[in-house]
């Protein structure tokens, strides 16, 4: 409740910041309404990602940094499928299941690969000292990009038959780039934003649905809160960190598919950029909390977009960051964070 | 006895090849990992083929050749670490009497000082930015700074960006545009030639619209594409490369309904920039500018070169094969030339250079060690192809 106006407190502010540009004109509410289509779909994709982060440091206090790498092996996964079926020739119901079939095969195998890294590197170590955890992160991050880098270089077609292995991969435009909006608004409402808002929405309901009303998410709230408690009264505490692990990594593989279809290139660099932003909104929404992860990410990517669009591209950084530092000044926290035992 | 005979007659024999001391070495220092990876293979097969010309032997010396890295998968791009221990670890060997490299301006900032403090001779195939060897075309203290010895070690066989930005600008112009939208990648290549670009752009009487300096990283620029739309440019500058996103920018502007014409420079003359963006964003709507003609408009040596590279190699070279062949016959040349096979007897040799019988023509090396070959050309992309469309800036 707090954070709700908290966030109505930033609003008149940043619209403030743009009022100068969209000087009551048509044309300009027309732009301003284009960067918040832009801004929002950048956002559900961050937010996506940004779950997986937060789910994981709720349950085990750890900064998985090897997520947004494997969100980019569920990509390359993606373009494997579709260059093995040829779906760049795919249209209309054909690239619609098209789409289906890529979520699913991404999701699944991003889901087990997530669940075998908790299984063979963090598992050993879950008594082990939370540094030792972290700095096992980073090594797994560094392995998935290198296996990203081979997979790219492999000859196949689409990898630009293998003689490129580090360069941005084409990734086929299976949704198409034309506004589903009549001509007269002027504003480009794409079948590509529609699909990554399609994907998004009901994926973060189920989510919230599975932790607040199962027996499995309730199971990962006694887990999160106290682990020894939770095994007291019976949880297995293995399982279930191994689940959150495989619904993390399901939804990283969502996103990876969305992110690969929104943008249409991939490269085995791009987990690192999506993964530092989705982690920013992981800790500007208060890390462990899963609105809050939503949350940051919509607000990161409506503040990107506002600010190539009013400010400078230039700025973009800077600016996401200023903002991430405004908060955590105010709200050490983040924005929906609990206040939080002892953490690293 | 018989022994000391058969010695001496064996050391006899073996004279001239004693005397010629073995082992000369020519290095190279291009972007192995990342998508320029390409562009470099071309240029190292040029490169080879040069040396191969010569029988891998100059005047007697054996002639060794190194491919370096100056990449890493951090970056995906050059690396500035890696670049100064390449040129750190070419000083150190004794036998090398040539460094062929950069592909990027902004690594040659890197490894200029420290080969110019060794008297080693350095070629470059790719650099384009001014202001490594032109005085008051980049900072106030360039090219001074490059040159701890006072020397001058560094030469280029490409023209450089203050050609290229002008003729794109100018070819812009022609093209019919009136407004234009101005983006760079913030390196060293990029910013120079978009700034080039927008002073000429200027002069023309054409308006520029805005200015901005992109994140490479970023994971798409569908915002600042929003924008230039509203801007109603005709005509989008990114100075850059593949590796600096030039491809996403492509896709973006297609995505966001921008219908301006997109103009790019020789950074992103490669098949590797064709496969980042897609060819259906590039379609009808790209111009690349590049210091020199393609492959297939070669004449004479080139035309020549062009035929004994894809017999060789069973592909078409990429547009800095020829460079690359360049700057590796420009240095066996001088080495050729040299009266001592020395790092400063080759240094001498090739700053000599004069009416060197190229591949794009005769040409010489200037006072400030660029070349004085000015050709330029234009291109578009056509059923996913670059498809060469004219001479420019004669």
């Amino acid at each position: 409740m707090r954070a709700i106006q908290h966030l109505s407190a930033l609003a008149p502010l940043a619209l403030a910041a743009f009022a100068h540009a969209d000087a009551g004109s048509d044309a300009g509410a027309g732009v301003l309404g284009q960067q918040l289509v832009t801004g929002l779909s950048n956002g559900m994709i961050i937010a996506l990602i940004a779950i997986g982060y937060t789910m994981v440091y709720g349950i085990i206090e750890l900064i998985n940094f090897a997520h947004g790498d494997l969100c980019t092996l569920g990509s390359f996964m993606a373009l494997t499928v579709a260059g093995a079926l040829g779906m760049e020739m795919w249209s209309g119901v054909g690239g619609l299941t098209g789409v289906i079939l890529l979520l699913v095969t991404a999701a699944t195998f991003c889901a087990a690969l997530n669940w075998s890294i908790d299984r063979a590197v963090y598992r050993p170590l879950r008594s082990a000292p939370k540094l030792t955890l972290l700095v096992s992160a980073i090594g797994c991050s560094f392995v998935l990009v290198n296996l990203s880098l081979f997979w790219g270089g492999l000859p196949m077609q689409v990898f630009g038959g293998g003689v490129a292995a580090a360069a941005p991969k084409d990734f086929p435009a299976l949704v198409s780039d034309n506004s589903l909006l009549p001509d007269a608004w002027r504003l480009n409402f794409t079948s590509s934003d529609l699909m990554v808002w399609s994907v998004t929405l009901p994926l973060m309901v189920a989510l919230t649905v599975l932790v607040r009303s199962t027996r499995l998410g309730k199971a990962m709230r006694a887990v999160a809160q106290n682990p020894t408690a939770a095994s007291l009264m019976g949880i297995n505490v293995d399982r279930v960190i191994g689940a959150t692990f495989v619904i993390g990594g399901a939804l990283g593989g969502f996103a990876s598919v969305i992110y690969a279809l929104y943008n249409n290139t991939i490269s085995f660099q791009m987990g690192y950029r999506t993964g530092m932003d989705a982690f920013t909104a992981a800790v500007l929404g208060g890390i462990g909390s899963m609105p809050g992860a939503v949350v940051g990410g919509l607000l990161i990517g409506v503040a990107r977009a506002l600010s190539d669009g009013y400010i400078e591209a230039r700025w973009t950084n800077s600016v996401v960051f200023a903002i991430l530092i405004a908060t955590l000044v105010f709200r050490p926290s983040g924005l929906l964070g609990a206040k939080l035992r002892d953490k690293v | 006895m018989n022994t000391r005979i058969l010695s001496s007659l064996l050391s006899l024999a073996l004279a001239p090849l004693a005397l010629a001391g073995g082992t000369l070495k020519v290095v190279s220092s291009l972007p192995r990992t990342g998508s320029a990876n390409a562009q470099t293979t071309s240029m190292v097969n040029g490169i080879k083929m040069a040396i191969d010309e010569v029988g891998g032997q100059v005047d007697g010396f054996k002639i060794e050749y190194e491919d370096m890295d100056d990449a890493s998968p951090q970056r995906g791009n050059w690396d500035p670490a890696v670049e100064a221990q390449n040129a750190n670890k070419a000083v150190r060997d004794e036998s090398v009497i040539g460094y062929i490299g950069t592909y990027n301006s902004g690594a040659s900032k890197i490894s200029m000082p420290i080969l110019n403090k060794a008297g080693l001779v350095m070629i470059s195939p790719g650099n384009t930015y001014p202001g490594l060897t032109k005085p008051g075309m980049g900072e106030a203290n360039e090219p001074r700074i490059y040159r701890p010895s006072g020397k001058i070690n560094y030469f280029r066989v490409v023209p450089t960006d203050d050609l290229q930005g002008r003729v794109a600008a100018e070819w812009a112009k022609e093209l019919g545009c009136k407004s234009v939208y101005l983006l760079d990648d913030r390196e060293l290549y990029g910013k120079g030639i978009a700034d080039v670009f927008e002073k000429r752009a200027k002069e023309l009487g054409l308006k520029v619209l805005g200015r901005e300096g992109i994140d490479p990283k970023a994971s798409n620029y569908k915002a600042l594409a929003n924008k230039i739309k509203a801007s109603g440019a005709e005509l989008v500058y990114f100075g850059g490369t593949t590796q600096t996103n030039a491809g996403q920018i492509a896709k973006d502007l297609r995505s966001a309904g921008v219908e301006a014409k997109y103009m790019v420079p020789d950074g992103c003359f490669e098949e590797a920039f064709i496969l980042a963006a897609g060819a259906d964003s590039l379609e009808g709507r790209t111009y690349i500018t590049f210091g020199g003609l393609p492959a297939n408009q070669l004449t004479g040596r080139g035309a020549k070169f062009r035929e004994a590279y894809t017999a060789r190699y069973k592909v078409e070279p990429e547009a800095y094969a020829l460079y690359g062949y360049e700057a590796g016959r420009v240095l066996l040349d001088a080495l050729k030339r040299a009266k001592e096979k020395t790092r400063a007897g080759v240094l001498d040799a090739v700053r000599a250079t004069k009416d060197f019988d190229g591949a794009l023509g005769t040409w010489s090396f200037d006072e400030n060690g660029d070349t004085t070959s000015r050709i330029m050309s234009g291109q578009t992309v056509e059923g996913g192809k670059f498809q060469f469309v004219k001479v420019l800036g004669q």
